[in-house]
């Protein structure tokens, strides 16, 4: 896949740092995502990644360093803060799809109360992007009614209804049963392939390698390595990546 | 034990429940209101707003409802000159309505706020995550699913309302406690019929208002 980075990059981390009480869970983690860049982040669990992946649209606030988001540094909190938000969407590890509304309207919410969108032209758009990720026929139904798989398809499509300039995607397949775990993957895939600028928390080694511009190696809150998938999956530079990657390859 | 078959008695035992159902309804609508209001300021980001909303629950749950009506009359009225009415007997029921809504909106606020709380924290977050403002987020995704849960609870907290309203009659409201008092002194003879006859009315309000909210919140239910 070619790195299509041009301009100046759309996510910057400088110096990022946060505390959850005593836990150093971000330790000075610096990072640039380029525009159309796909970079994927990996490590044990309770490395951070997650919290990185949040930090760069304020799910959580930093205690210090700097986030810019293109070209902006994030705002506190606020209408300009809802505002970033709209623009970058947002994939969580448990869905989250909203209980009481079904499929389409999920998808609709934000178009109609966050952009104004008239509710007819949102639909017609929800209903396009509902098809492209597979569950068009499922647009009326409440998300408990679905599969895991498709629960995760449709809360793609709600953060693609913002049309975000980039996408996180926080462990997207870690909550699903595993036959459904590639349905969720492909669509992620065709996204990558589109152009969309993501950052991917993920267990999945397969997707790191064919999908990637760049895996990041994050290890105790520190952001340890930095490479192409081909390089990092081959010769990984530090003793917690080949331990990590001799631990999770092996079987 | 020609007790309520005397018209006189008969109307008197009716205005007094009517004063009650009265008291109930517009309490219940200011309570609620002023409940919602107040719990989310206690779930708010704003740290003055939370400290307002946990000071009213902690001051109006904590004073018995006696002295937060008795201080509408003595206080407000006639102390304070807060008339509500030129016609004594409405302006009674006002005063009770501002006591009644005050002390039960603390008990609304807490109910909402545990049923807030029974709403997963990721539902708030995917509703940020797309934009939704703090107030969006709260009316569109979190209060709505609250509510379902939070149906059985507010029926409690209803039928509480409803007894507590004759605590109003403390103050001069010829409520239905009012009236129980004065049929008993005239008619001392039919102590247990009329105390059974008062009684069983607010059963056979109370009775179903529990079995409807029960109903009502199984019809509600979120699936997850």
């Amino acid at each position: 896949m070619d790195n299509v980075t041009t301009g100046e990059p759309l996510i910057v981390l400088d110096s990022v740092n946060k505390w959850f009480g005593p836990l150093h869970v971000l330790d000075d983690v610096s990072l640039s995502v380029g525009r159309g860049e796909v970079v994927v982040v990996i490590g044990p669990s309770g490395s951070g990644k997650s919290t990185l992946c949040r930090t760069i649209n304020r799910l959580e606030p930093i205690n210090s360093g700097t986030i810019t988001f293109d070209g902006q540094a994030l705002p506190a909190e606020g209408k300009a803060l809802a505002k970033l938000r709209s623009e970058v969407g947002m994939v969580f590890q448990s869905f989250n799809l909203f209980a009481h509304k079904t499929i389409l309207e999920n998808v609709t919410l934000g178009p109609i109360k966050v952009r104004g969108e008239k509710p007819a032209a949102a639909r017609e758009r929800g209903l396009a992007l509902l098809d492209r990720v597979g569950i068009a026929n499922q647009a009326d139904k409440f998300p408990a009614q679905l599969s895991g798989g498709q629960q995760q398809r449709a809360a793609i499509a709600r953060a693609l209804a913002m049309q975000p300039k980039a996408m996180l995607f926080d462990e997207p397949t870690s909550a699903l049963d595993p036959e459904m775990v590639g349905e969720v993957l492909d669509v992620m895939t065709s996204l990558a392939r589109d152009g969309m600028t993501m950052v991917v928390v993920t267990h999945e080694m397969g997707f790191a390698r064919h999908a990637a511009n760049r895996v990041i190696f994050m290890a105790d809150g520190k952001l340890v390595e930095d490479a192409a998938p081909a390089e990092f999956f081959a010769n990984p530079r530090s003793e917690r990546a080949k331990d990590f990657l001799s631990k999770i390859l092996t079987h | 034990m020609d007790v309520f078959t005397d018209p006189k008695n008969f109307d008197a035992f009716v205005s007094g429940f009517l004063w009650i159902l009265k008291l109930t309804g517009a309490s219940a609508v200011c309570a609620l209101v002023l409940g919602v209001l107040l719990a989310a300021m206690r779930v708010s980001p704003v740290p003055v707003l939370r400290g307002f909303g946990a000071a009213w629950v902690n001051i109006f749950r904590n004073t018995p409802l006696t002295l937060v009506i008795f201080f509408c009359y003595f206080g407000l009225f006639v102390t304070l000159g807060l008339s509500l009415s030129d016609d004594l007997e409405l302006n009674i029921y006002w005063l009770g309505v501002i006591g009644l809504s005050i002390y039960t909106a603390a008990f609304v606020c807490e109910a909402v706020r545990s049923g807030i709380n029974t709403v997963p924290t990721g539902q708030a977050e995917a509703a940020r995550a797309i934009g939704l403002s703090f107030a969006q987020t709260l009316r569109i995704v979190v209060l709505p699913q609250a509510a379902r849960s939070v149906v059985a609870p507010l029926g409690s907290v209803l039928i509480a309302l409803c007894k507590n309203a004759t605590i109003v009659g403390t103050i001069g409201l010829m409520e239905s406690s009012n009236v129980m008092k004065d049929l008993i002194n005239s008619y001392g003879n039919a102590v247990i019929p009329i105390f059974l006859v008062f009684a069983g009315t607010f059963a056979a309000l109370l009775i179903p208002t529990g079995y409807f909210f029960g109903w009502l919140a199984n019809k509600l239910a979120v699936k997850r």
